[in-house]
């Protein structure tokens, strides 16, 4: 019989072999986390919120590495179709299904990564919270970043190896900074286009960690609707990708 | 109707869109492959071997015709992991080893050779932990044919498989052909190479634009662009003269120097020396694929 779980593997045994890897999509948020909350990690009081700037750092860069991890996952199937492999892999048995759920497990391997990795950082910086605080943020961060990891998907198969990266460097910026990564946004229009984006539910994920309240129904289904959207998209595309590129 | 075994391709036509107006890959193939037989796919480049094979390998949709791989749809033979491939222009997946490689796609399979035996198969016996981006091009491409042949298949497809290989590894290559084809597998392979057609298929199919142009034993294929031309410097005599010469089957002049396009140029060359000593810089050369289809399909001389 095939062996599905032996091929995921060796997936993921590729995607942690390859060093670029450790640099951008993990390195990066860890060293730009330390370059900002450490020098204020004895702030306390962020703008008179109650919340810590260490604290507030790490949720906040939990969720961007997080989306950037996961949607690195473009980058790694663009590769893969430069030399023709997604053509090889439609010559075996494997399903639409498989191939999916083994390129979304992957991601999220990712993904879980950097969020653990922000989180040691946050630890060593002194931030603290409830066991309860911590599995509520991440279960809900999880939850968000599923749109991002169809997103990576359809990306992958549209796109060449030329063109992903700043294709995909773009999503993330455009997407952190409408979705309020970088500074809140909490009233107007911005607040309008924010909402109906899934990095600022990302975002609001990650800030269950300072007390939000997570996500009202605007948020389950916006989420939702980026989810199905991308995922069918990305069937589509992959659908049609069997051409060489 | 297509029997069990085999291949069946019937009416094939496939046109691509490009900046430069649309392009007739494809147009109105017939082949046949039985099973247990080797066949080569022969044609000069842009002959439409590749997207023959991708349209048989269920890759590309034919505009029209039809495809059957051991009796349906290519999908179900690629399904049933009946099929075993080499891609043209392919390369392999990076940050694994070579053993690791052949593994993760015999994992895809119902019923795998052993990795060791695949491995051994292509060549590759001592380097199953080295990692794939430290493969030479000839290593390289003997992997994309461990790749192929791991799942077992029933039919294997190799487009241009030896491209980038050294003597000593066609050499091998093709020995391993020759047992995989013993135990009864089918096998097609596209080329460009008269050579490799000429000493490794039962049957070789000629391809010039789109077409079948012959079908038949290598010999047979041999005759039709095995042909030579003989080229010589000799400014006075007209070229009506020379086409009368025997063995000779079409003259040109460019020059001082005449091209003979020759059906046995042995004996033409015995003539052309008698008739006229004074002929000198006397060049003697297989006509090369390409020569060769051009003057097919320009005379319309297409023996079928």
């Amino acid at each position: 019989m095939s062996n599905p779980l032996a091929y995921a593997r060796f997936e993921l045994l590729r995607t942690f072999r390859n060093r670029r890897l450790y640099i951008f999509s993990l390195g990066f948020p860890l060293v730009l986390y330390y370059a900002i909350a450490a020098p204020n990690r004895n702030v306390h009081s962020l703008g008179g919120t109650g919340i810590s700037a260490p604290l507030y750092f790490m949720v906040g860069l939990a969720a961007f590495g997080a989306m950037n991890a996961v949607l690195g996952s473009g980058g790694r199937i663009a590769a893969e179709r430069a030399v023709g492999w997604n053509r090889q892999l439609r010559l075996t048995p494997l399903s639409t299904r498989t191939y999916f759920r083994v390129k979304v497990a992957t991601a999220y391997m990712m993904g879980i990564l950097t969020i653990a990795l922000l989180y040691v950082a946050g630890a060593t910086l002194g931030v603290h919270l409830q066991a309860g605080n911590w599995v509520a943020m991440t279960g809900l961060m999880l939850v968000g970043l599923a749109p991002f990891a169809a997103l990576g998907i359809l990306l992958g198969h549209l796109l060449t190896s030329d063109s992903i990266g700043p294709a995909i460097g773009g999503t993330t910026a455009v997407f952190a900074l409408l979705g309020g990564t970088w500074f809140p946004i909490t009233s107007g229009a911005m607040q309008k286009i924010a909402e109906a984006l899934p990095s600022y539910w990302l975002v609001q994920a990650s800030h269950v960690g300072l007390g939000g309240q997570g996500w009202g129904t605007t948020g389950w289904i916006v989420v939702a609707a980026w989810t199905v959207g991308a995922a069918l998209l990305a069937r589509h595309a992959y659908a049609r990708d069997t051409q060489r590129v | 109707m297509a029997r069990s075994g085999g291949i069946e391709l019937r009416g094939l036509e496939k046109t691509y869109a490009s900046p430069a107006g649309p392009v007739h890959a494809v147009r109105g193939m017939d082949v046949e492959v039985h099973e247990g037989e080797t066949v080569a796919l022969l044609g000069p480049n842009g002959a439409g071997k590749s997207t023959t094979v991708d349209i048989l390998l269920g890759l590309q949709r034919p505009d029209a015709g039809t495809v059957a791989v051991f009796g349906g749809p290519p999908e179900r033979a690629v399904g049933g992991g009946r099929v075993g491939a080499m891609l043209q222009d392919g390369g392999v997946l990076r940050d694994l080893a070579v053993g690791e490689l052949v593994a993760m796609m015999a994992a895809l399979f119902p019923r795998p050779l052993e990795v060791d035996e695949a491995l051994r198969l292509a060549q590759l016996s001592g380097l199953s932990d080295r990692r794939t981006e430290r493969l030479s091009g000839g290593e390289r491409q003997r992997l994309r044919f461990a790749v192929a042949l791991v799942s077992d298949p029933d039919l294997l497809v190799l487009d241009e498989p030896t491209v980038g290989m050294d003597v000593e590894s066609r050499r091998a290559f093709w020995s391993t052909i020759r047992e995989l084809s013993g135990r009864g597998k089918t096998f097609l392979f596209a080329t460009h190479y008269l050579e490799e057609a000429d000493a490794y298929a039962d049957r070789v199919v000629l391809m010039a634009q789109g077409r079948v142009v012959a079908d038949g034993p290598p010999t047979e294929i041999k005759a039709i662009v095995g042909s030579r031309t003989i080229r010589a410097t000799l400014p006075s005599v007209p070229l009506e003269e020379l086409e009368r010469l025997p063995g000779v089957t079409h003259a040109e002049r460019r020059g001082e120097s005449v091209a003979l396009a020759c059906s046995d140029s042995d004996v033409a060359l015995r003539e052309l020396l008698a008739r006229h000593p004074e002929a000198r810089d006397i060049e003697v050369r297989g006509a090369g694929l390409e020569d060769a289809f051009v003057q097919l399909t320009a005379d319309q001389q297409v023996p079928t």
